[in-house]
């Protein structure tokens, strides 16, 4: 190819090539190739053999396995995704509402901004399993453990529970609420970065405005649903998206995906596994991205 | 006409109700304020403060009922034997190594991505950049087993097995996995990094391109001399969020290094190794009959896990202010 006979245009967006290529070789076998083959794997049995693996086709047998077979895929499938739309809304909930405060002005500001953040360095995988591990080897039984983990978050919750309940809110409102509560440290734990970036949010909306609506007469709460919230209301597409694909990385579907693959060795049923897990969280992703995009209030 | 005396006095009354009205909103709205954010942040420190003070029990306070957080009798015990059963100074270098090293390379490597996707529009670029988007939402558990398999007989189209005759190299419980997948921007979290520093180019001014364009640099010079030097925020964001996560990652640790010695990897399996090497460290016999006492293993398990996120939270110490600003420059929000 002769350089010269280029426009510069195109000699241009050639230079862009090479700055995308690093990138785009990964892409092709760190992604892609990988993406594809388990696809082929979660339709075969495969067998590990010295230095390769050996590949027979099976078709759907082993999604029929994971469905219908394995005893716990579709429960913890289920639970998972359950406990996902329970937990949406309330980091979302949490984060606007502690952004909103540490976007106040008050003494020892910084100090407060310090300490919310540090969920974001502290929130890992290997704690947590750590602690676990430390519980039941303790307790001696898995399930016992996760009754004292439970237990050890322990608020009481009962006088919260007859006050929602005389001032006569659903029950379904008030086991939502209460569940809440008791599990407010991993709320906490899991919004670090929600939190962050509501914040940036809030301080790029204008002050202008709001001085505007003061002078009008606006209440801060009147402003705050007026201004604040449309104004942020694109980061909360983001930060939706963000907590679900957070939610992956320490779901008990991830760890049943890798227990099967490398503890039962069966690397075909958990390709399986692995992709109806993709499919349901994609879907969701879209719809939720759809539904909620149509709602959102674009500034610019 | 003079307004009665008494209408002054009401007007003076009504002036003065509204100030202090003013002022009781203002100060009830503050202690609401301190309120919340004290509470808050107490849930978020109490794991912290609960590890300090079973770092500094002795044994002999565990069955202590009467104990709440301040122990009776201070000690240093657990946090030797925690440093011993880590064998804490030579993984902590190995890790911050290897953490340094990723950083570095994903932070490199998602910015010349970044930088490409921001700047330039070729031929199906649009797409290209979907496919970023797309890495970021495909949960990694998908593409493990075939990652797993690819490194366990590496091999670039078949040039190694057809020099050695083998069926490629096993990188597994090598650094190379991670490296490979690091350089190459398709590492942990990287297509979240390319998407930041996009962001960010994109809200840089082209006059400062254009400019070095006809002061005679190059688009390589441009980058590396105008562009890097302008995108200091981001790259700030991007260091900080992968060292983070790269420090507290187990699940591509132990899909390719399960052997090495890495923090999250061995914390995740201290409970374990507590239990086994405790009696010995206590000088007790050493019998698959004898077992620690589980409380004590709790005891060094949770020193064990202060003393992995010590180095965390020290660097945060200094650099804390810097995740906020950055995120608020980076334009991810715009």
């Amino acid at each position: 190819m002769n350089l010269r006979k280029l426009t510069l245009m195109q000699r241009r967006s050639l230079v862009g090539v090479t700055f995308i290529l690093p990138w785009f070789i990964g892409f092709v076998f760190l992604f892609a190739t990988p993406l594809l083959q388990s696809v082929q794997f979660s339709f075969n049995k495969l067998v590990v053999a010295p230095g390769g693996y050996a590949l027979e086709y099976i078709g759907l047998q082993n999604f029929h396995e994971a469905l219908f077979v394995d005893a716990n895929f579709n429960r913890i499938l289920t639970e998972s995704v359950s406990e996902m739309a329970l937990n949406v809304p309330m980091i979302l909930f949490f984060s606007l509402f502690s952004a909103a405060l540490l976007n106040q002005k008050f003494r020892g500001r910084a100090a407060a901004r310090a300490i919310f953040f540090l969920p974001v360095i502290l929130a890992s995988g290997a704690i947590a399993a750590a602690e676990t591990a430390g519980l039941i080897s303790m307790t001696g039984s898995s399930e016992v453990a996760q009754e004292l983990g439970e237990a050890q978050s322990g608020f009481d919750t009962m006088s919260l529970m007859f006050m929602l309940d005389s001032a006569g809110l659903p029950e379904w409102f008030i086991n939502y609420i209460i569940d809440g509560t008791s599990r407010i440290y991993e709320i906490i734990r899991s919004s670090g970065v929600q939190i962050l970036i509501f914040l940036a949010a809030l301080q790029s909306v204008p002050p202008a405005m709001y001085e505007v609506a003061k002078m009008e007469g606006a209440t801060g709460y009147e402003s705050f649903w007026k201004i604040t919230f449309p104004m942020v209301s694109p980061l909360i597409l983001t930060n939706i998206i963000y907590t679900i694909i957070d939610s992956f990385a320490s779901s008990p579907v991830t760890q049943t995906i890798y227990d099967t693959a490398f503890r039962s060795q069966n690397f075909g049923l958990s390709a399986a596994m692995s992709w109806m897990y993709t499919i349901v969280v994609g879907l969701i992703l879209v719809f939720i991205g759809f539904m909620v995009s149509r709602r959102v209030f674009y500034y610019n | 006409m003079d307004m009665p005396q008494s209408m002054k006095q009401n007007e003076m009354f009504l002036y003065r109700f509204n100030k202090a009205r003013n002022r009781a909103t203002d100060w009830a709205w503050k202690l609401l304020v301190y309120v919340l954010v004290t509470g808050i942040s107490f849930v978020i420190l109490y794991p912290l403060i609960r590890r300090i003070s079973m770092a500094v029990k002795a044994p002999v306070d565990i069955y202590n009922p009467t104990i709440y957080m301040v122990p009776v009798h201070f000690t240093l015990d657990n946090i030797k034997q925690a440093l011993d059963i880590l064998n804490y100074w030579p993984m902590l270098g190995n890790t911050i190594v290897f953490v340094t090293v990723m950083t570095v390379l994903q932070a490199a490597s998602c910015a010349l991505a970044g930088y490409g996707f921001a700047r330039f529009v070729f031929p199906g670029s649009n797409i290209l950049f979907m496919l970023v988007v797309l890495t970021i939402m495909v949960p990694m558990n998908t593409l493990m087993v075939p990652m797993y398999l690819h490194f366990r007989s590496f091999d670039v189209l078949g040039a190694v097995g057809l020099f050695s005759g083998k069926d490629g190299i096993n990188l597994l419980n090598t650094y190379w996995p991670s490296i490979i997948t690091s350089a190459l921007a398709n590492g942990l979290k990287s297509g979240l990094y390319i998407y930041i520093f996009r962001q960010f180019f994109k809200g840089l001014p082209k006059e400062i391109e254009e400019a070095a364009l006809i002061d005679g640099a190059g688009a390589y010079g441009t980058f590396l001399r105008i562009m890097m030097p302008n995108a200091v925020p981001a790259l700030m964001t991007v260091m900080l969020f992968a060292f983070v996560w790269q420090y507290n990652d187990t699940f591509y640790a132990s899909l390719f290094m399960s052997d090495s010695a890495l923090m999250s990897i061995k914390v995740a399996s201290l409970p374990a190794d507590t239990n086994q090497y405790l009696p010995g460290l206590l000088g007790l016999a050493t019998g698959a009959e004898t077992r620690a006492d589980p409380n004590h293993v709790a005891m060094i398990v949770d020193t064990g896990i202060l003393l992995a996120i010590a180095p965390l939270v020290l660097m945060y110490l200094f650099v804390q202010r810097y995740f906020v600003e950055s995120v608020e420059r980076t334009g991810v929000v715009g």
